[in-house]
């Protein structure tokens, strides 16, 4: 039987972060809890905060569940969890800058070539282009677990548009209107000063060309996208437009805003677009979706693109192995968060000792996201694990694998009471004139007792993070 | 060879239409091949947009048109000094790494008939240089140049069960052998200037780049069964034809479009 690491209680005992949080959870009557669910619901529910769930069937609309329980780090936790990010968000960087440059790290032999420039996140069209202050990607969400007191690992990087940061401020907001008390008892570092972060990195990547005060906006690619809400709330949050391809055009080097007083020049794109949708006279010819002359515009300093394109070849999971020997090549140190050992299919003999445990193991395709097309050994039936054999046997190149982690549980309120639930953390760091981390993150819980898939495409649910201020 | 180039495209439209928006790369490469004298690209009642220089070596240049848009024209006009450097591209500065250029497209995706082909041409030699001559031989062989045969959607593998084709088949056809044979390969738009034996094709041209290590990027011309010389000028390159074409644009609108296209290319008598 695996221990897991339960965050609040070691055996008998409250761990330190939580002891503001026993009482609460204590002495909160069964009724008093079902009545703040049910507001917290309506809440969700009254500022419009959905998730559309893929490939599930029924309600795209679903809310996604929220946890009341609280998530908490002290301040050395997270102190020592933030130096990680940022040293892990700086080394991503100089690695993109690095690929569609001059590809030091591959003529190091630090890196295999092929990884590297024949990965189709690669994007040939911006090599030899330096964005504004050499940065690519500007919002870099880490997903962690955690396995012990001291034990964190990075699942993965997500470089390009990483979303759920909404999540952690309505978590917060909503939080904060339902239990005042809490927030007056615990001394809880604020996270609402990610819109101004957020909005100042985005502006501080201005092109040279601009002169004045940026203007900014997001592009989304329509109402229809999953993530739309968050778009909307973001821009709200910035005071910025939210804008959709036809909203936009190119002309004279330049990119503009279709607005009811004239056309307004446009200085940086938050896009919540895939590279392939940006512009259809440089990548998809059939994306109704872009702004035809967009990456000309861009290549020549006319416009600024977050997360720039060509972004993606940083987080793609066959890249990520490699993330800790970046740290230590551009920045000269040790990486502070360790990666998960990985087992790459593509080698020959990883992929035998793949083969050998896949009942130990997690295995998930090298270009899949929101926890589809993933084995997770321990949890699936022997028809499920042969399955994924004849998979992995067909296309090695396609997958990697990687140990079970004992993922650590936090208390959340279920059907019967309080009971242990695995989570894990995406902290979302803002890379521009400054390296910022907002003190939290989007803490996902899986809800079903036992499972370890947190994904809120796969039913699991959110809570809000606390940071305590010393 | 001093070569003086006139080129105009024009598209026109049987209806009034909304902006167009282009992206043009009609700008000889620099390198030791080719000095350009003069060199003018002008969009008829365009504006001109950004201008730089890709990882690949084009330069690039974005033009836009207001609306409404009747017809779209462009004119190409200038002056280029060409030398033979046996179709090796020498002193072409460009940062993209050759491994980038092993990626299928749906124009060069690679099907049985063409791994054969590639696979046999290949047999036996050792030499990178060697099997690039050979691959571009074999294409020469497998694919006869017959006007109209083809259309622009015709992919390397439609080209070769047919057996006929034009420059842009040829091309593609020898840029997915030589990926298929682990040689990075891509395809690179130009002009040819024909001389009195008339045996060359197309002013507006398409070859293959092959690399080479050791010695960089070798052109090969299937269609002409050589290596561009100074009768060639070179623009710009891509995967296929779609990636380096000479111009890539949209106009808004559902009228129908037709295209109308003069090349000329001659020799300054010196």
């Amino acid at each position: 039987m695996t221990e897991y690491f339960n965050e609040m209680f070691d055996g008998g005992q409250v761990r330190q972060p939580y002891s503001g949080l026993d009482g609460w959870m204590r002495e909160m009557p069964s009724e008093l809890r079902a009545m703040k669910q049910a507001e917290a619901e309506a809440l969700f529910r009254r500022i419009g905060i959905t998730f559309a769930v893929y490939g599930e069937g029924g309600d795209p609309d679903r809310l996604i569940p929220f946890d009341m329980f609280p998530r908490v780090f002290t301040q050395p936790e997270w102190r020592k969890l933030e130096r990680g990010i940022k040293q892990r968000a700086r080394a991503l960087n100089a690695f993109l800058l690095d690929v569609y440059g001059r590809g030091e790290i591959v003529r190091a032999g630090r890196i295999p070539a092929r990884l590297v420039y024949q990965n189709d996140a690669y994007e040939r069209a911006v090599s030899g282009f330096i964005p504004p202050r050499g940065i690519y990607s500007h919002i870099v969400g880490v997903d962690l677990v955690r396995t012990g007191p001291d034990q964190f690992y990075v699942l993965e990087d997500n470089c390009r548009t990483p979303s759920g940061v909404s999540y952690m401020l309505e978590n917060r907001e909503i939080m904060m209107r339902m239990f005042p008390q809490l927030f007056r008892e615990n001394r809880i570092e604020p996270v609402d000063g990610y819109s101004d972060a957020l909005r100042r990195t985005l502006a501080s990547v201005a092109p040279a060309k601009c002169d004045g005060e940026p203007t900014v906006a997001i592009l989304t690619p329509g109402h229809f996208n999953s993530a739309y809400y968050e778009h909307s709330f973001l821009a709200d949050l910035m005071g910025v437009e939210l804008v959709e391809g036809p909203d936009l055009f190119c002309e004279g080097g330049f990119c503009w805003m279709r607005t009811t007083e004239g056309p307004k020049k446009l200085d940086v794109i938050y896009r919540r677009i895939d590279d392939a949708f940006l512009d259809p006279l440089c990548f998809r010819p059939d994306s109704m979706l872009g702004i035809p002359g967009l990456m000309d515009v861009y290549r020549s300093g006319g416009v600024s693109i977050c997360s720039a394109p060509g972004a993606g070849v940083a987080d793609d999971k066959a890249i990520y192995t490699f993330v800790p020997e970046m740290v230590r090549f551009y920045l000269g140190e040790e990486p502070l968060l360790e990666n998960v050992p990985t087992w790459q299919c593509a080698k020959k003999d990883d992929c035998k000792y793949v083969l050998e445990n896949l009942s130990e193991l997690v295995v998930k395709e090298v270009h899949g996201s929101g926890g589809y097309g993933m084995l997770v050994g321990p949890k699936s039936t022997k028809e499920q694990i042969e399955n994924f054999r004849h998979k992995i046997e067909d296309n090695p190149e396609n997958y990697i694998a990687q140990p079970t982690l004992a993922l650590s549980t936090t208390p959340t309120f279920v059907e019967e009471g309080v009971a242990p639930r695995h989570v894990d953390l995406r902290p979302y760091c803002l890379v521009g004139e400054k390296v910022e981390l907002v003190p939290g993150g989007l803490t996902r819980v899986a809800l079903t007792e036992g499972s370890l898939v947190v994904n809120s495409s796969q039913g699991g649910g959110v809570k809000d993070t606390w940071v305590l201020a010393e | 060879m001093i070569l003086t180039v006139n080129h105009v495209t024009t598209y026109d439209y049987d209806a009034p239409m909304g902006a167009a928006v282009q992206s043009l790369r009609m700008f000889p490469s620099r390198f030791e091949g080719q000095r350009v004298i003069e060199w003018d690209v002008s969009v008829e009642g365009g504006l001109r947009g950004g201008s730089f220089r890709d990882g690949a070596g084009d330069r690039i240049e974005g033009w836009s048109i207001r609306p409404p848009v009747d017809e779209v024209a462009i004119t190409v006009k200038g002056q280029v000094e060409t030398f033979d450097t046996s179709g090796v591209l020498r002193g072409h500065r460009e940062l993209v790494h050759p491994m980038a250029y092993l990626r299928e497209t749906v124009a060069t995706w690679i099907d049985d008939s063409l791994a054969a082909l590639a696979e046999e041409a290949v047999a036996g030699a050792t030499e990178d240089l060697n099997r690039a001559h050979r691959l571009s031989a074999a294409i020469s062989e497998a694919i006869a140049y017959k006007p109209g045969a083809t259309h622009s959607h015709t992919t390397a593998a439609e080209a070769l069960a047919q057996g006929e084709g034009v420059c842009q088949d040829h091309a593609h056809a020898l840029v997915a052998v030589a990926r298929c044979v682990d040689l990075p390969a891509r395809y690179v738009s130009g002009y040819l200037f024909a001389t009195d034996d008339g045996t060359p094709h197309e002013a507006a041209h398409a070859w293959g780049e092959i690399w080479v290590a050791g010695i960089g990027w070798i052109g090969f011309d299937p269609a002409n069964k050589c290596c561009p010389d100074e009768r060639y000028i070179r623009l710009g390159s891509g995967l296929d034809a779609r990636e380096a074409a000479p111009i890539r644009g949209i106009t808004q609108g559902s009228g129908e479009e037709r295209l109308h296209v003069t090349v000329a290319l001659d020799q300054v008598q010196q």
